[in-house]
């Protein structure tokens, strides 16, 4: 398999038995229609954000939420932990494609993007990236150039702020005589 | 990884006359049907709010539905009204703790949801399962495939106005509740499964009583086949009802028994085998109408499959007595209960997984399965910690509701029950 003659192709990595193909966010269109045309991966299975805020902190391994929002710095537990690999960008989008064909292949495209910057609507090559990315805006806020209804999916039409995104105030409830206060 | 397109041993769809020519998804908005120019802004349309709170849109589902008389000629699909933010729970617990959300995700197919969580957790720990573990997961997997077969069936029939097929189907679905509850003590969100196996061992007297379900299962089926199959009322309300084509469901992400009757012959059970699937026999039914009655074929067939898996797996765990059901990586594992009145290293790892939770090495995986319901998936991200960082769902009633304005090309208001009937969607799985 060559996945050097994706457009806008980064580089690619193997874990898990899993393939990842970064692309560049600019050519994500391209690389999905190659994707699915020169490569035989017709299906779309899945499209997923993630947010990768506060991830090279020092030992973060959980957070403690505060009335104020969350501490992405401190600690949960005690003791040495390896810091993660740092990311490229603070976004990433993923798109797990899968060919329904002899062995069920799989592959991961994936582009990073920093808040603020855009990324290419697949809609017009799976129909069903609609409401994928309608959910990747509603809840990790991220915008799809081209998408012909990006609006709200999960979510109400005048709510504030993407949930999903690690900035995000889990709320709960203050506690006296806490750090906090 | 190598693929080679040209050695597919499969050539989808099947033979056979496509259910219509060319495309019918919505050229504007691939999940909008848009009323016709030629009746926008005539006094002939009604727009007519369906849901969430209706009885047969399965939950809380909303459609917005423009009618010329009984004519559908606008749809557009609202979901959302059952949010609750899963995703963002998950990542807020330890791993041990989430494990119990993925069951309430869709809690039709509690025990697939589950089961999906657990494999992501242990392709990244790269836990090995004991086989009996494996074995007994594939059971109450399929045992839970013909639960969630029976509510759809039972509920579609009911809205399409067979009643008593309701009422035979949740006495089967009764009985299997009620083997669940043997298992784990509960009848649903079973919390089962761990990663590295099982939380308990199978109690004894589980097999025979699940052995007399899978013997009169078969005769079940032939009773539902009986009062549906030459019931001319449910043969006119489904056949030629709610049209998809293979090439429109692929392009939609359709997956499962939807995308079996329009003719993709797809399962990953067989094609992707995950637990034991490809030590078993079973057949994958795949039917090309691409209509509403041939969804309520495939999920027949598909029960009947499904108990011949369940007598499989227990021909090979009546064997097992007395094996382990949980992998032994004692910083994973939780350690039997009796040793921690004796071993002090017990108490020590008992104390940590509870309390901090074992730690993820860092990575990200995506794990799918075939649920009742279609690719049900997981993608999980973790930074090495004992929390998630992410977790995302690949929902498959998620993508099957994107395909009403498809399926709803030229529908009646009364074929609109059973097109969202058919098409199996649980609300809670769709939102999240």
């Amino acid at each position: 398999m060559s996945w050097e003659g994706i457009p806008g192709f980064v580089e690619f990595e193997e874990g898990h038995g899993e393939t990842t193909v970064v692309v560049e966010r600019e050519h994500i269109r391209d690389a999905c229609s190659y994707a699915r045309d020169e490569l035989g991966f017709n299906f779309l299975a899945d499209l997923v954000a993630t947010d990768y805020l506060g991830w090279e902190a020092h030992a973060v391994s959980g957070y403690i939420g505060t009335a104020a929002g969350r501490d992405l710095n401190r600690p949960m537990t005690q003791g040495f932990q390896a810091v993660p690999q740092p990311k490229p960008k603070r976004f990433s989008v993923s798109y797990h494609l899968l060919a329904l064909q002899h062995g069920a292949p799989r592959v991961r495209l994936k582009c990073w993007l920093d808040d603020g910057e855009t990324v290419q609507s697949v809609v017009s090559v799976w129909p069903t990236a609609d409401w994928h990315e309608r959910e990747q805006f509603d809840l990790m806020g991220i915008r799809f150039t081209d998408h012909p209804n990006l609006t709200r999916i999960l979510l109400e039409d005048d709510w504030d702020g993407h949930p999903l995104r690690k900035d995000y105030p889990i709320g709960g409830e203050p506690v006296r005589f806490s750090e906090a206060e | 990884m190598s693929i080679a397109p040209e050695q597919s041993t499969r050539a989808w769809p099947l033979a056979g006359e496509p259910p219509y020519e060319g495309s019918r998804i919505p050229a504007r908005v691939p999940t909008i049907l848009d009323v016709p120019p030629a009746l926008r802004d005539t006094d002939d349309i009604l727009q007519v709010n369906f849901g969430p709170n209706h009885p047969s849109t399965h939950g809380v589902l909303r459609l917005i539905v423009d009618l010329d008389g009984e004519q559908v000629v606008g749809l557009s699909a609202v979901i959302g009204y059952l949010h609750t933010g899963f995703e963002k729970n998950m990542e807020q617990k330890t791993w041990w703790k989430a494990i119990t959300y993925p069951a309430r995700v869709d809690y039709v197919s509690y025990q697939n949801n589950e089961l999906v969580f657990v494999l992501a957790i242990e392709k990244l720990l790269e836990l090995e399962v004991p086989e009996k573990a494996t074995w007994t997961r594939m059971l109450l997997c399929e045992l839970n495939r013909i639960h969630s077969h029976l509510v759809y069936l039972g509920t579609s029939a009911l809205e399409l106005g067979a009643i008593s097929m309701f009422w035979y189907c949740f006495r089967e679905r009764e009985t299997i509740l009620d083997l669940y509850e043997m298992v784990c003590g509960a009848r649903m969100h079973t919390r089962y499964f761990q990663a590295g196996g099982l939380a308990e061992d199978i109690p004894a007297g589980f097999f025979p009583e699940c052995r007399k379900f899978v013997e009169w299962m078969p005769h079940a089926l032939r009773d539902y086949l009986a009062l549906l199959d030459r019931n001319q009322i449910w043969l006119e309300r489904t056949k030629g009802v709610g049209l998809l084509s293979a090439e429109d469901a692929i392009a939609l992400g359709q997956s499962g028994p939807v995308l079996r009757a329009s003719g993709v012959d797809w399962d990953l059970r067989r094609d992707s085998p995950y637990l034991a699937y490809d030590q078993v026999d079973f057949r994958v039914p795949v039917y090309t109408g691409g209509d509403v009655y041939d969804r309520y074929r495939v999920r027949m067939d598909e029960m009947a499959e499904s108990t011949k898996i369940v007598h499989q797996c227990l021909d090979k765990l009546e064997r097992m007595e007395g094996q382990p059901w949980i992998a032994d990586d004692r910083k994973v594992v939780l350690p039997p209960r009796e040793e921690l009145q004796t071993s002090m290293e017990s108490l020590i790892h008992h104390f940590k997984i509870v309390t901090e939770g074992y730690r993820v090495p860092e990575g990200e995986v995506y794990v799918a399965i075939e649920s009742p319901r279609g690719e049900s998936g997981v993608y999980v991200v973790s930074d090495g910690g004992p929390k998630p960082w992410r977790v995302h769902f690949r929902a498959p009633s998620f993508a099957a509701l994107e395909a009403t304005a498809t399926c709803t090309h030229d529908a009646l208001i009364a074929d609109l029950i059973a097109i969202v009937g058919s098409l199996d969607a649980v609300m809670g799985d769709t939102d999240r």
